[in-house]
């Protein structure tokens, strides 16, 4: 165990940089999801099936795949940012599908009559989604997107291949000047459960919080 | 499906839906069209860099490569089937300690990455006299992972049946073992063959990882071609992933129309369980 012991400041490093790089790309993955839920439940056909387009292209991409497209193939086009923000904007455009789907089935629980009586006292479309359908459908989604959250924190893991230095990376480093692989890889594994057992616990807490009657 | 959101439009509604319709057009052509320009900008729309593509040893280089995850996918999907029944049945044991060495288990791996998982497996089995191939790294890191993920699924599958059909089983005599294999278990796999079929998606996609310990599937595969036809580098990841999309979004639809098909078959009961494992699983599991 000493390996691990050894190296105390590097995971902390790692634990930090895959926390800041979850933290950052599930924000946004939140307001993608948003946008293109709202998208595939509006009454504008081009909108919805640009929702449509985007949700089944990048929920059936491989991240390796779509990293690798980004990582390599956007400085061909002009765009070079830092690897950490294209991790971020993988990241977050991955997941954004994911949760998109999740706000939209929470959408879908929503009894009729609550957007029909919403409808009856002459709110517009967008009033009945923002007022009255989606507080309703976020309370509902709680838990999937916690989930979300947790799969998205493993899936940082990825960057650790385009030049990220996190968690994953630490652990692969590690084992180039220690022996000791595999107590640096339950070190590691334990650094991800120091970050999913608590999202995971979170997630129930403020599931019971908005919880409501019905 | 949401239409409930909107009533039958008036005059006024269908107008604005119109403009709406149009200005949508309208973004969607400029999106396009900015990022056409942005191509031809930077000459990656010229002719030659998207010729290679039709070169044909790379197409059969390429071939070989998806062949290599589609190896991978099978051979892991087989295996995981087995680790998930049997963590499954272990965690329905009625043996307390079974029971929770095999909840640890499936718990422990399903809460690590699965990157981390096959690096992990690439670099700790050889130290313990494992030295195999990239592929075999692969398929016990995916089967582990997946397996686990299949275990809960089963579990669940099994936990959605209606308690009278064991109890009925136990009434005619049947003892704990035939109750499970011929009573609960062919009925809870028929519920969750969707859950399973979308769940081969995900690890279909996790074959990808393998370019990281340098298993030659199609995105190694890419790799390498990029040193040779660097010219094309853009166009040969986007090659890649449109192969993948297309793969996956198949194996979607085949989920989806075996779901259609089992509520036509077995009524709406059967379908829900197997429409919410499906949705679980969409959510719950997002590699």
């Amino acid at each position: 165990m000493d390996a691990v012991l050894d190296n105390l400041g590097d995971f902390g490093e790692g634990i930090r940089v895959t926390l800041q790089l979850s933290v950052v790309s599930f924000a946004l993955a939140v307001v993608i999801g948003l946008v293109i839920a709202t998208f595939r439940v509006s009454p504008v056909a081009p909108l919805r099936a640009a929702g449509l387009t985007y949700v089944e292209i990048f929920r059936n991409i491989p991240l390796t795949a779509f990293f690798a497209l980004a990582v390599f193939g956007l400085p061909k086009v002009g765009i070079t940012i830092s690897f950490f923000r294209f991790a971020v904007l993988v990241l977050s455009m991955y997941t954004g599908a994911f949760v998109s789907e999740a706000l939209r089935s929470g959408i879908n629980t929503v009894a009729a009559g609550q957007a029909e009586a919403a409808r009856s006292i002459g709110l517009t479309f967008g009033q009945t989604l923002r007022l009255v359908v989606l507080p309703q459908a976020l309370r509902t989604v709680v838990q999937p997107i916690g989930s979300l959250f947790i799969a998205l924190a493993k899936n940082s893991s990825i960057a650790s291949v385009f030049a990220v230095i996190e968690l994953t990376s630490t652990f692969d480093q590690l084992t180039e000047t220690e022996t000791a692989t595999l107590p640096l890889l339950i070190g590691t594994a334990i650094c991800y459960l120091l970050i999913t057992i608590p999202a995971g616990l979170l997630t129930g807490v403020v599931e019971r919080r908005v919880a409501f009657k019905r | 499906m949401s239409a409930v959101l909107y009533d039958q439009l008036g005059p006024r509604g269908r107008r604005r839906v119109r403009i709406a319709t149009i200005a949508g057009y309208i973004g969607i052509a400029l999106v396009v069209w900015v990022a056409l320009q942005r191509l031809a900008d930077k000459g990656q729309l010229e002719g030659r860099r998207w010729k290679n593509l039709t070169n044909p040893d790379l197409l059969e280089f390429f071939a070989l490569g998806l062949w290599a995850n589609v190896k991978a996918a099978l051979v892991a999907m087989a295996l995981a089937l087995v680790f998930g029944a049997v963590f499954a049945l272990g965690r329905l044991s009625r043996n307390p300690v079974v029971r929770l060495g095999a909840g640890g288990v499936v718990e422990l791996f399903r809460a690590l990455p699965q990157l981390l998982l096959i690096l992990g497996a690439a670099l700790v089995m050889p130290k313990y006299g494992f030295e195999v191939s990239g592929f075999v790294y692969l398929i016990v890191a995916l089967t582990l992972y997946q397996g686990s993920v299949l275990a809960e699924v089963f579990r669940a599958g099994i936990l959605s049946l209606d308690r009278g059909q064991s109890e009925a089983a136990y009434a005619v005599g049947l003892s704990y073992r035939q109750t499970m294999a011929l009573v609960v278990v062919p009925q809870a796999v028929r519920r969750m063959l969707p859950s399973i079929v979308s769940q081969l998606v995900t690890l279909f996609k996790d074959t990808s990882l393998g370019f990281v310990i340098g298993y030659e599937e199609l995105l190694r595969r890419g790799k390498f071609a990029t040193v040779e036809f660097g010219e094309s580098l853009l166009q040969i990841y986007l090659l890649i992933a449109a192969v993948f999309i297309v793969v996956n979004i198949a194996l979607s639809h085949f989920a989806r129309w075996l779901e259609g098909r089992q509520q036509r078959k077995y009524g709406a009961a059967g379908a829900a369980a197997s429409v919410t494992g499906v949705e679980d699983l969409a959510v719950l599991d997002t590699k």
